[in-house]
């Protein structure tokens, strides 16, 4: 099922971060600066003006945070579209895309989808250590 | 005519009305807006054995999305210790130094990654680039001989030689400054210590230094934690119609030994679904056409972590935890910049 999530969010990423021209800047800039935390996430051009939709590109991560960060925004009421991409798979880039109904911007959903994930991680880890803790469970495999 | 509702929208930088609504099952106004107290009610953990080496539980009611990120960290970005290269100063047995260096690479070592620093690869190494902080040394130096004492008759070479085979126990360490005193009682040795490293004739001689420091899965598959870490989902097997008698013993044999239970009065019944593979074997069978309904319950994660490092496996996994919330929290800081 997410690898066909993952084939439909290609297609409609296309639609919007397939010109060339605005690849070269890209690459560009980066040889300019080699700050990590300016360089790790940007807004890539064509957002709309009042900032409701937006493609961002995120460096040095893969499936693993872009899935997730996907179904968490997606979990958003306010949040009309959400896909990710890996345009190049010898790339360390991830494009997600984000559109709202208009009441938040872009960058306030994925802030609060970066947020819910940080949460969800600390339920599970919480009760990951009580299960741990209760010793309700075996220690040898019969 | 086109319904309205069906025209995806084209304006000039956004696509509305992507998604279509007209499926089976999808119910327009279902809440299922993220929610950290839902979460927490619902959310689930339930272990099923926890052994040094291995551990089995259930994660019920999360998104696919989160546990596989948590699976694919696990394998490829829980940081562990394995050696990276290797100073060969003498090898004259049959197995060449490139072979011989990647098979030393792959050995499990027990140490605690937490107890190392990353490298930095910023620095020259003739600058300190490696230090009693981030690299553990060990040595290896094995050298063949004949035994005198050998039987006359005897053919067997673990008779007639000494040390013609090389172990991984044969790794020694070598403390480095102030590592002596950090890993005492805790010696840094191979995991599994019968290893086959190579083998050796009498006048034969391998002798080398590995330098061992931190890495990840993603960047050579030496440094994962696990030797398997992977989930499925909860077999649901639902018996429709009763299957009795003999049809019952055949129905029994179609599953994993266990799955399927025999009752007083000869009905089969569903003992324990998690064991099954869900093979299919029984949907062959003409008698049981329409008396059984397979399936797998999409809200339950059957996770297995198997681990081969100095790390339990509940260690990795609260790791991965971790390793998924920093991300999280780190992008959530960055500054968004414009291309």
């Amino acid at each position: 099922m997410s690898a066909d999530n993952q084939e439909k969010s290609h297609e409609k990423m296309d639609i919007d971060s397939n010109n060339p021209a605005q690849d070269e800047e890209v690459a560009v800039e980066e040889e300019e600066e080699d700050d990590q935390d300016v360089e790790k996430i940007k807004i890539l051009p064509g957002a709309s003006e009042d900032g409701t939709a937006a493609s961002f590109q995120i460096i040095e991560e893969d499936h693993t945070l872009g899935n997730a960060l996907k179904s968490m925004i997606m979990k958003n009421p306010e949040v009309e579209f959400c896909g990710y991409s890996i345009p190049h798979p010898s790339e360390p880039k991830l494009h997600l895309r984000i559109q709202t109904y208009g009441n938040i911007t872009a960058v306030e959903a994925l802030h609060k989808g970066l947020d819910d994930l940080a949460s969800l991680c600390t339920v599970v880890e919480e009760k990951f250590s009580q299960s741990v803790a209760s010793n309700n469970y075996k220690t040898v495999i019969s | 005519m086109t319904k309205p509702e069906n025209i995806v929208g084209i304006e000039y930088n956004r696509v509305t009305n992507v998604s279509a609504h007209d499926i089976p099952g999808y119910k327009l106004g279902e809440d299922y807006a993220w929610s950290l107290e839902k979460f927490e009610e619902s959310f689930q953990i339930n272990i099923q054995h926890l052994t040094e080496k291995e551990a089995n539980f259930d994660l019920v009611n999360i998104d696919t999305s989160v546990a596989n990120a948590f699976r694919r960290i696990m394998i490829a970005e829980v940081p562990s210790v394995a050696p990276e290269t290797i100073f060969i100063f003498n090898n004259t047995s049959v197995i060449s130094d490139e072979v011989l260096s990647h098979r030393i690479g792959l050995i499990p070592l027990k140490v605690d990654p937490d107890l190392l620093t990353w490298v930095d690869s910023n620095v020259e190494e003739d600058e300190g680039k490696f230090t009693d902080e981030n690299t553990i040394v060990m040595s290896l130096n094995v050298s063949c001989t004949r035994n005198p004492d050998a039987p006359k008759d005897s053919q067997d070479p673990n008779e007639l030689y000494r040390n013609s085979n090389v172990y991984s126990k044969d790794l020694k360490f070598e403390p480095q400054g102030r590592q002596l005193e950090m890993f005492k009682g805790n010696p840094v040795e191979p995991v599994f210590p019968n290893i086959l490293l190579a083998k050796l004739r009498p006048g034969q001689e391998i002798s080398l230094t590995a330098h061992c420091v931190l890495g990840t899965g993603s960047d050579h598959a030496k440094f994962s934690p696990v030797a398997t870490a992977s989930y499925r989902l909860m077999p649901v097997i639902q018996i429709l119609k009763d299957v009795e008698g003999e049809d019952a013993k055949k129905f029994q044999k179609c599953f994993t030994p266990g799955v399927i239970g025999i009752d007083d009065d000869g009905k089969a019944f569903v003992k324990d679904a998690r064991k099954d593979t869900v093979s299919r074997e029984v949907l062959r069978h003409d008698e049981f056409k329409g008396k059984v309904k397979l399936g797998r319950d999409r809200s339950q994660f059957i996770f297995n972590v198997e681990s081969v490092s100095a790390m339990s496996p509940e260690e990795i996994f609260f790791k991965s935890v971790r390793i998924l919330k920093n991300k999280a929290e780190y992008l959530r800081n960055c500054p968004i910049g414009q291309v």
